[in-house]
Order: structure tokens, then sequence, then C-alpha cells
């Protein structure tokens, strides 16, 4: 593709400075909302996430209710002023399919069978977009789940790789999505392992592919231990206090 | 009481395994190993491993005297939030009057507050109530606030230590329901002291020795007054 833009020079640095297999930097706080049952705010390079959890409560409408297990529900929204160009606002066809795909990857890891009939609801609310919105939606929705003291099995964590002009590298920034050849976002569970979402954006050859992988799960098991640290940090402090 | 450092455990976190302990409330198993289910913390008793949780809804328990919100009356049965995953049902049969079909609301309508005790949790989590025990009846007058669930047992304290101090110094009607509605009934300075000491236990729940402190609290204010 000739897209006039050089996205990584001969010497693997890309256009922010980084090398193939650095993150942007990431900065999370729990805790942030007195409403909530349990909330996040995280930084991801540009991405300014706010997730926020209700509940266990009862479902509504009734007929979602699942008699044997939680339901859990992600809604997933851009603010109007999050990118450039005005979104516009109200649930749309990308966003109602992240909110599936989060939704789904969150309810692997919560111990749903402990209230049945009940809805656990999650809102992400993407602030500031700036590539990767969904790595770092669904990684905030990990941590407010933490937070609202929701048992379950793993706090889920997720991370993106991705292709540009013809490397293979981690965490696309914004002109890196845009320009690229390639993105696949990866959420796991990071005890074991599991994978609870994958996707994948434009081509990879199978050796491509198998590399992406690795560095987005070797980059899912760095924030993974942000993540831990932001809860503590806020935890750690109100048991200390004597 | 044990003066040792309290531990925040994180979901997921590894807490030992099965062959030298067992797993208790918080927990769950994998592979013969024993992991925290919810950010809480540690608290190792016996042979069993166990988490207390430090946020999170109410999860009720039979025996449990809670304070409950009407949400519906039914012909023959009322729906009450009491905070937990599931609304909870009051049967008329349940409640002290002599209710005809159709009739319950005029006795308890949408937005009464009740005083109750759970009767029944059922394995799916169905929950009903009861108001026939010990003085328990509908609320009328006073404040009802919330607090953290998980933090109900200090504001009682050991064997009502925390709530009969509130009590004293305060001259306030008190109940304190497990699922986290606090009632509160007195003058309007009673009230407000009783709130103000509540904060305080809320935010230093965790502290040691805070008996003594709210005490403390309480009789220099009451000095001021008095």
């Amino acid at each position: 593709m000739k897209t006039g833009i050089e996205l990584i020079d001969s010497n693997g640095k890309r256009l922010d400075g980084r090398s193939s297999e650095e993150l942007r930097k990431i900065k999370i706080e729990a805790g942030v909302l007195h409403r909530a049952d349990g909330s996040c705010y995280l930084e991801w390079g540009g991405n300014k996430v706010l997730a926020a959890v209700y509940g266990p409560r009862e479902a509504i409408p009734r007929h979602t209710q699942n008699p044997l297990r939680a339901i859990v529900n992600a809604r997933y929204n851009m603010a109007a002023f999050s990118v450039e160009d005005r979104k516009r606002p109200g649930p749309d066809r990308r966003s109602r399919e992240i909110s599936k795909v989060i939704s789904e990857a969150l309810e692997k890891v919560v111990l749903t069978e402990q209230f049945p009939r009940a809805a656990i609801d999650v809102n992400i609310e993407v602030l500031d977009a700036e590539a990767g919105t969904r790595c770092a939606g669904l990684t905030a929705a990990g941590v407010a789940l933490a937070d609202a003291g929701i048992p379950m099995k793993d706090i889920p964590v997720s991370c993106a790789a991705g292709k540009i002009t013809g490397h293979v590298v981690l965490d696309l920034g914004k002109e890196e999505d845009n320009f690229g050849d390639a993105d696949l976002p990866v959420a796991i569970s990071p005890r074991t392992g599991e994978i609870l979402l994958l996707q994948m954006d434009g081509h990879l050859t199978f050796e491509e592919f198998n590399k992406a992988l690795d560095f987005a799960i070797k980059g899912c098991y760095t924030v993974s231990e942000i993540q831990k640290k932001a809860i503590l940090d806020k935890y750690q402090s109100i048991v200390e206090v004597e | 009481m044990s003066e040792e450092k309290r531990t925040v455990v994180l979901p997921s976190q590894l807490l030992g395994d099965t062959k030298h302990h067992k797993a208790g409330h918080g927990t769950f198993v994998e592979n013969g190993k024993i992991y925290s289910e919810r950010l809480g913390i540690l608290n190792k008793r016996l042979e069993y491993i166990n988490v207390a949780s430090l946020k999170g809804r109410y999860d009720p328990i039979v025996g449990d005297f809670v304070i409950g919100i009407v949400m519906e009356a039914m012909s023959s049965s009322w729906l009450v939030d009491i905070n937990a995953p599931s609304p909870a049902l009051l049967h008329v049969n349940e409640a002290p009057w002599k209710v005809e079909f159709g009739d319950t609301e005029k006795y308890l309508n949408y937005g009464d507050s009740v005083m109750a005790k759970v009767l029944q949790v059922d394995e799916s989590k169905k929950l009903q109530i009861t108001l026939n025990d010990r003085n328990l009846y509908k609320i009328r007058g006073g404040l009802i606030i919330d607090v953290e669930p998980s933090k109900v047992p200090r504001i009682i304290g050991k064997k009502g230590s925390m709530i009969s101090l509130l009590k004293k110094y305060t001259q306030c009607r008190i109940f304190i329901g497990q699922n986290g509605r606090v009632w509160i009934d007195g003058t309007e300075e009673g009230i407000k002291k009783v709130l103000q000491t509540i904060n305080v236990i809320e935010t230093e729940a965790l502290a040691f020795g805070l008996t003594d402190r709210i005490e403390t609290l309480l009789k220099k204010d009451a000095k001021d007054v008095i």
C-alpha cells in the first residue's frame, strides 16, 4: 500500500518513537465514581475511558433474565467529542458489536451462577479515542468489576497487536491503525491464559498472525500488572488507616 | 483480637492449596489450588481460608434483619427491595395485619419502608421476608441512610458495643439492617451526630480499636452540649 507515510523507520522506531514491542503509556485509577458500585478511569496513550459497574441487580426487562445465572450487560459508548469529526451520538453498528463481544468476554470470568436472574451492568464510556478503544474499555471494565466486589475467576485484560508497513508491532497508535495493514485485538484471562476475545481487521499471514498473537498476549500480561497495582493502591491505603 | 496486618487480596489471587487448607467463603478451587474470587481481606482461621469482601451488594442470609422499601403491591403479597440482587417477596400471611384479598395497598404501598426478617432463601436465590418477629413494623418518620453492607458489622460493633454507644450518647432510636440500610429517629441534633459518627466509622472501618476512639469522640461532643 502506498500511503506516503513512513510508519516505521529502518531502525525499528515508530512514529511516536516506540519500538515494535513497546506499549503506550497506561494510567489506571480504580473507584472514581461514587454512585456506581464499582468504577475505573483509564488512560491508554491518547485514549481516555471511564467504566462503571452496577449490580448484581434485577435484570430488566424480565424476559432477559436467566433462571440459572446472571447476565452481563456491557454497553460501549463513544462520546460525541471523542473523535476529531463529531461522532453522531447513540449506538451504531460498531458500538453494538463491541458491546456484544465485551459482554461475552466478561461473562466468561464473572461467577454468574451465584446470582440467578440478576444482571450486572457495565457502562464503558470512551471520552477520548486514539485507536484501541475496545482494549482500553475491556481493561477498564475488568478493574471496575473487581472494584465493585463482584466475584470472578480472573480480572480480564486486553491488548492489541498489528502490522504496519510489513512489520508486526504491539499496540497500534492512531496513524498506525488508520494506515496500517492489520489490527488484532486480544483479551485474555491472565491466570489461565484463556483467550476471551479475538478479532482481526486486515490481512496477516499465518506466521505473522502467530507472532502478533504472541505480542498481544505478552502485552496483556504487562497491562494486567498495572491493573492489579491500581486496585491495590486504592484499597491498601484504606486498610492501612490507623 | 489479632493485631496482625490485614492483607488485601484481588480476584484470582492464589491463596493456598487444598492439601494444607480448606476453601472458605469468598474463594474458589481449581485444580487443587485455592484462589480468591473477590476483592477482599484475607482471613485465615484454623485450616480455612476466607476472604471477607470489602465492597459489594448485600448477600441475604436467613434470619437477617433488614430494612426494605416496597416496590410493588400485588393482590396477596408485596415486592420489597432489600438491596439484594433480586427483590424479596412479602406474603400477606407474613404480615401482622388481617388483609383482605386485593387490599394490600391499604397497609403497605409503593415507597413505604419496613423492618423485616429474611425468612427464606432458596437455591435459585428467591427471597421471602416476614414481619412476624420481634418488633418488626412499618417505619413511620425518621431517616433511612445507606451504608456499605460490608461495614454493617463495624457499625454494630462486638456484641453491639458500637451501636449501644451511639444510642447512649445521642438519645436516638437506631435500627441497623444487615443489608446496609440504617434507620435513625430522634432529635435533629441527635440525628446529625449519628450521621457524623457513622461517617467516621465507615471511612475508618478497618482501623483497630475503633470503638474506643468513637467513644472519646462522642464523649467530647456530649460535654460541649451539656
